[in-house]
């Protein structure tokens, strides 16, 4: 099976099954989502140019991730109102942004009819020690990781979905690829380990033993892994592709851009065409002005992905 | 021969991993000119309005309308199925491209959204006839669509029964309260006699809401239940050489309908075997045994010879 690059989770039964709402199912949305984009967009109309460029799923939100860093202050849940008019107005999937721990907001967003909900560290926390026990929800989860051992440990709790977290509105890929980087890393070790070996390294990367005798076998991650935070170019998307990553979240990249409808296609197809660099050299021209980025030498800028593990 | 699967978004490694498992080995498809290269194609699962943007882009809809016309055998899941459809409701603003040759009407997403999404066992007679194994198939259906009509020439393989506790949904303009008055009623009344009870009423936002649960009910009544007949919606079709199916076979560790496909695959490859395939699919239904005669016999023959002229001209053309 290893290298087969797909996610079997069917029958496997290692995970608890909830309100009639499977695991499977649940994941099965994701695997869906498999080499697309999503897209974080603010209102119906960026929902609109995201759908018309060709993005699998669209995260609505009241701000971007870059604004939530230029402005401070508390991030919460979006207006639920918000989210509904974003779900009127395309027909793709629609995901929200929960605090990590607020398990109400999850409900509240649950209850709206939201097709995934993304547990997120760019939000502030609700809770500083758990996460919210997502089993208890039929709804599936997207959550956060920047190593093996959280990726796994996030499955646990019953996220049907892993994104790598980057550091969100920076538009610097570099937390991005060493976040993938680090997570592909752990399962090539684990897939040369020996079996008796894998004990010891459940341990030492504090995740549940099954799980991780389970990405052993599979060679990658038991369930669909995207990769965040940080993509602003059709190059950055490519890059996260050829390093084993099932698809990409483009936060602030494309709306913070000079030309959002023209960068959000370009990056579409260069997720699509990812191994061909004639079309990438294609796709990457005249684009107009990339977002502004940040340099994380810089000690003010706020490490999102240290806030939770 | 080849196979080919659409790799522009969605499921397509579950795709080839599945027909990986039958020994076969799949080709990913991205561009026009490698769909000359495969007699056979999969479109899998995936979000239907991006394939068909990332088609577009790459002006990969005329090529594939080609292959379809051509009678190559093709299989559509979920997303695959929406393109393959002459007619599909439920689109994005401005609708989308589809590729055609299904006489079937799709609705997309018509389950609602992922908390809609569900697993359910399909009676699949035809496809347990040709490959054996349980009555029954486990289909995941994600966001899926469903076919709501479906042409004379479309063999039905399986349907689904829509459940009926699942709350409708009636929009009610507030200078109506009239109409509405008589549709309760009218709903009560029919409600009653299909053995369902109104289980709640309520106003949320200028719209009304009926929730309804189907009453405990002997097993006369429930076979006589006319609402029952009225739920159902298609969810695997084949038309010729047309395959098409609303849930997702390449999740499931069961390869029986990518073994299905194979048969027609290969199939294709001998025309007469496809001739066979026909007489006993007739004599199955009981067509032959009533109206077998010589000019039933010669009719059918002169169509087969003229496809295979066909099948020949256009190879040769190619």
């Amino acid at each position: 099976m290893s290298g087969s690059g797909v996610v079997t989770v069917y029958g496997n039964g290692a995970i608890t099954e909830a309100k009639n709402s499977t695991f499977s199912v649940k994941v099965g949305l994701a695997q869906m989502l498999r080499g697309g984009v999503i897209m974080d967009v603010v209102n119906a109309a960026q929902a609109r140019i995201a759908e018309e460029a060709g993005a699998c799923a669209v995260m609505a939100l009241e701000r971007v991730p870059a604004d939530i860093r230029a402005q401070g202050g508390v991030a919460r849940m979006s207006d639920p109102g918000l989210i509904k008019e974003i779900k009127q107005a395309v027909t793709i999937p629609v995901m929200a942004k929960a605090r990590i721990g607020h398990f109400v907001e999850a409900q509240i967003l649950e209850s709206i009819g939201i097709d995934y909900i993304d547990e997120s560290e760019v939000l502030t926390l609700a809770d500083e020690d758990n996460h919210i026990n997502k089993h208890n929800f039929r709804v599936p989860f997207v959550c956060g990781c920047r190593n093996l051992g959280e990726a796994l440990r996030r499955i646990r709790e019953g996220a049907a979905m892993i994104r790598t977290k980057g550091e969100a509105g920076t538009g610097n890929i570099v937390e991005a690829v060493r976040h993938v980087r680090s997570v592909m890393g752990a399962i090539r070790v684990l897939r040369n380990m020996d079996d008796d070996e894998v004990f010891t390294f459940a341990k030492k990367i504090a995740a549940p033993y099954d799980l991780v005798m389970q990405t052993k076998q599979l060679g990658r991650l038991p369930v669909v892994q995207f990769a965040a935070g940080g993509v602003a170019t059709p190059a950055d998307a490519a890059l996260m592709m050829q390093l084993g990553c099932d698809g990409v979240f483009v936060g602030s990249g494309v709306f913070k851009s000079g030309d959002p409808a023209a960068r959000a296609r370009a990056i579409v197809q260069a997720v699509t065409h990812y191994s061909d660099p004639d079309i990438l050299a294609e796709v990457s021209c005249g684009l107009g002005e990339a977002m502004v980025g940040l340099n994380l030498n810089d000690q003010k800028v706020e490490r999102y992905a240290m806030r939770s593990e | 021969m080849a196979v080919g699967v659409l790799a522009l978004q969605g499921s397509f490694n579950e795709h080839i991993a599945a027909l990986r498992r039958l020994g076969v080995k799949g080709t990913e498809i991205r561009k026009a000119e490698q769909l000359e290269t495969i007699n056979a194609l999969i479109i899998p699962g995936g979000e239907s309005t991006t394939m068909a943007k990332l088609a577009e882009y790459h002006n990969l809809f005329p090529a594939l309308r080609e292959f379809v016309k051509m009678g190559k055998p093709v299989w559509g899941t979920c997303a695959g199925l929406i393109f393959l459809a002459d007619k599909a409701v439920g689109q994005k603003e401005g609708g989308q491209e589809l590729v055609g040759g299904l006489d079937c009407l799709v609705h997309r997403n018509f389950f609602g959204s992922q908390i809609q999404s569900f697993e359910a066992d399909l009676l699949v007679p035809e496809l347990v006839a040709t490959e054996g194994g349980p009555a029954s198939f486990r289909g995941v259906f994600i966001r899926a669509p469903a076919i709501l009509e479906a042409g004379t020439g479309v063999e039905v393989l399986a349907d689904y029964s829509v459940p009926s506790r699942k709350p409708t949904v009636q929009p009610v303009e507030e200078d109506k309260e009239e109409f509405l008055i008589r549709y309760v009623l009218y709903f009560v009344s029919v409600a009653s006699t299909n053995n369902f009870t109104l289980m709640q009423l309520y106003v949320l936002n200028g719209y009304w809401y009926f929730t309804y649960q189907r009453r405990h009910s002997c097993s006369f009544c429930s076979n006589s239940g006319k609402i029952n007949s009225e739920e159902k919606v298609i969810v695997a079709v084949k038309q010729g050489n047309l395959l098409a199916t609303a849930f997702h076979p390449e999740l499931t560790a069961d390869t029986r309908w990518h073994s299905y496909f194979m048969k027609m695959v290969n199939k294709g490859e001998q025309p007469f075997l496809l001739m066979r395939e026909m007489f006993l699919t007739m004599n199955h239904q009981g067509l032959i045994s009533q109206y077998f005669n010589s000019s039933l016999f010669l009719f059918f023959f002169s169509v087969y010879s003229f496809c295979c002229l066909e099948r020949s001209f256009m190879s040769s053309e190619a």
